[in-house]
């Protein structure tokens, strides 16, 4: 019975503490307008991805045939069923960005997924073992990280195919020896304090001592090197799509939009503007929230 | 400072085999028939196929082609381009200084608004100054630039018509390549009208490939002035009655530029994967378009030997940064 009252008492207390580590980096961040404005849209974003069919006011593959390049609702010539205007095979350029969030976001998520994990990992396995591992795999990053990525991802994408999924692998391994790199760092400082040396003196075995005991003090430059990930893969897959090297044509995702977009630049310069606005804004608030983290995150920096 | 030198070149070594490596195994070694990828024919009949496949020396063993393909290099063979058949490496001294002058502008640029924005916001932290000026760094850097350079040819281009929207000299304009740099070989043509020519291609890319650069350099000036007026010799300067011109241009920014220094240098690669998206907008001839045309065509000794080239270059900016760094902070050298 005291035993388990004992646990409880612990489970109950590790969970105030949690609750009161949340409470402060909630205070931080909170302070920050620019990251609590990113957020908002950034979640407004996220909710305009999964209710698309339901926001967005006509099909982003449907061709009015008779409403080729209509300027924006406000502007002269412009159609109010048409408000951002339509594009030059007459599809309704704010449907289709509203549909290319879901790619753009989805791109996001697939690309720090994929080099969070495999990072974390092969970080991991890398400052935990040392030795001949750790050069092998540190020398590997060195040489990834020796091409500019851009170029290495398009490359990649030419000889694996375009499209977006092939984008997506080459965006995730260009990328992926940060979070190697950062994962390794902190590896290598945290190993040797005392709560790690404990945990070993305890008992525990190299897998826990790296998953349960080491990693989860480590994650914080690793969520803000997510978050900062994010938004760049949002921006290469982008450029990747105006190359014509990411997703094909019609998928509206907002890169390959630009570059179907290109020849009209000087007649029509809604068909121009309004997919890159939607890729830079996309890409502002997240790294405003990125920002937002770090500073509320990194005890360095915080003003006490 | 030589046991340092000896030790990032030693670390180069291995590196630059391993990128040859990659770049060297990316047709050999993942899907796909490297002849048909080569010749861009699909219907071979299997004579043909086996035929261009010992031209091409790809019956080879593996390790046999790439011990081969390195001896080729040392001695300055990078292979021929399956479209044009001239050798790699010269299409790529040719069109490299449009690159280098594309990318010297763009960095100067990037400097000469950056550092000063960078110090002035950090002077003054806090300030409207410098809350708009991060603000603008943070749109800079989230900026998909080739979305940029259209809406800035729309703008200058198009409704101003001030700027000419691609190449880097008009038609008009004929001379020999002296230098391969546009605006000094301009001057040295004499031909009247020749040099603003230049100067006004080069504008608008010049903005376009600084822009990520110069948002970072911004924010990194920024946050080492910061860190450096907040160190004792920078009070104690105060302290002693120098001027606020003083304390921040003698004392602190001389601090603060060591990392920028290496902020930098750091530029080469993000200028390079802007070069590919800045050139093909422009039009402008140099290597990043080079490289996406080759893509295109399917023109994998360039793909390969350009890539190689392109990652040489940017380890060696990378360790006479190193160097650099090493030689204005003796700290680091002695680690």
């Amino acid at each position: 019975m005291a035993d388990i009252a004992a646990t409880n008492h612990v489970a109950e207390s590790a969970r105030i503490a949690r609750r009161a580590m949340l409470a402060e980096f909630w205070h931080y961040f909170s302070e920050n307008r620019g990251a609590l404005i990113g957020l908002i849209f950034f979640v407004l974003l996220v909710l305009t991805a999964i209710f698309a069919p339901l926001v967005a006011p006509h099909s982003p593959t449907a061709t009015y045939t008779n409403a080729k390049l209509v300027p924006p609702s406000w502007a002269a010539g412009g159609r109010s069923e048409f408000l951002l205007g339509t594009d030059a095979i007459g599809r309704d350029i704010l449907s289709r960005l509203i549909f290319g969030s879901r790619l753009s976001l989805f791109v996001g998520i697939v690309v720090v997924a994929v080099a969070l994990s495999s990072g974390i990992i092969i970080g991991l396995i890398a400052g935990y073992f040392r030795g001949w591992v750790d050069i092998a795999i540190m020398r590997l990053m060195d040489i990834i990280l020796a091409f500019p990525s851009l170029l290495l991802a398009l490359v990649l994408v030419a000889v694996l195919g375009p499209g977006l999924t092939n984008a997506m692998i080459a965006i995730a391994l260009v990328y992926q020896p940060h979070f190697v790199r950062l994962t390794r760092a902190s590896v290598l400082s945290e190993k040797t304090k005392d709560y790690v040396v404990l945990a070993r003196v305890a008992g525990a075995g190299p897998g826990r001592l790296m998953v349960k005991t080491i990693l989860p003090n480590c994650l914080a430059p690793l969520i803000v090197q997510a978050t900062l990930s994010f938004s760049t893969a949002i921006l290469d897959a982008s450029a990747l799509g105006f190359l014509g090297m990411g997703a094909q044509p019609p998928t509206p995702e907002w890169g390959t939009m630009l570059a179907e977009a290109r020849e009209f630049i000087l007649r029509a310069w809604w068909v121009v503007t309004f997919p890159g606005l939607a890729i830079l804004v996309t890409v502002l608030a997240i790294n405003l929230v990125g920002d937002g983290l770090r500073d509320a995150l990194d005890p360095k920096l915080k003003r006490s | 400072m030589l046991r340092f030198l000896l030790g990032r070149v030693a670390v180069l070594i291995p590196t630059f085999l391993g990128v040859s490596l990659i770049a060297f195994s990316f047709i050999r070694l993942l899907p796909g028939d490297p002849v048909m990828l080569m010749t861009g024919q699909h219907e071979m009949s299997p004579e043909r196929h086996a035929q261009v496949m010992h031209d091409l020396g790809y019956d080879r063993p593996f390790v046999v082609q790439y011990v081969d393909y390195l001896g080729h290099i040392l001695t300055g063979d990078f292979g021929n381009s399956i479209v044009t058949k001239r050798p790699v490496l010269q299409e790529f001294l040719t069109l490299f200084p449009a690159t280098l002058e594309l990318s010297l502008c763009a960095i100067v640029f990037a400097v000469v608004l950056g550092v000063p924005a960078g110090v002035v916001a950090g002077v003054k932290r806090g300030s409207i100054v410098d809350q708009t000026a991060m603000g603008v760094a943070l749109i800079g850097y989230s900026m998909p630039i080739f979305w940029w350079g259209l809406l800035l040819i729309i703008l200058f281009s198009g409704m101003l018509a001030w700027t000419p929207v691609s190449g880097r000299i008009s038609l008009l304009y004929f001379f020999p390549t002296v230098t391969g740099f546009m605006l000094i070989d301009s001057l040295l043509s004499g031909e009247p009208g020749a040099f603003q020519s230049a100067v006004s291609h080069l504008i608008l890319p010049t903005i376009v490939l600084g822009t990520i650069p110069l948002a970072v350099i911004a924010r990194q000036t920024r946050s080492a002035m910061l860190e450096v007026l907040s160190e004792d010799y920078v009070r104690t300067a105060r302290a002693k009655g120098l001027s606020p011109f003083r304390v921040v241009g003698l004392h602190a920014l001389r601090n603060a530029l060591i990392p920028v220094v290496t902020t930098i240098g750091l530029q080469v690669g993000v200028l390079m994967a802007g070069a590919i998206l800045t050139e093909t907008i422009f039009s402008w001839p140099g290597v990043g378009k080079w490289m996406v045309d080759s893509v295109f065509r399917r023109d994998y000794p360039v793909i390969q030997s350009g890539l190689l080239i392109i990652a040489a270059i940017i380890m060696f900016v990378n360790l006479g940064v190193d160097l650099l760094y090493g030689l204005i902070n003796p700290r680091i050298r002695h680690h």
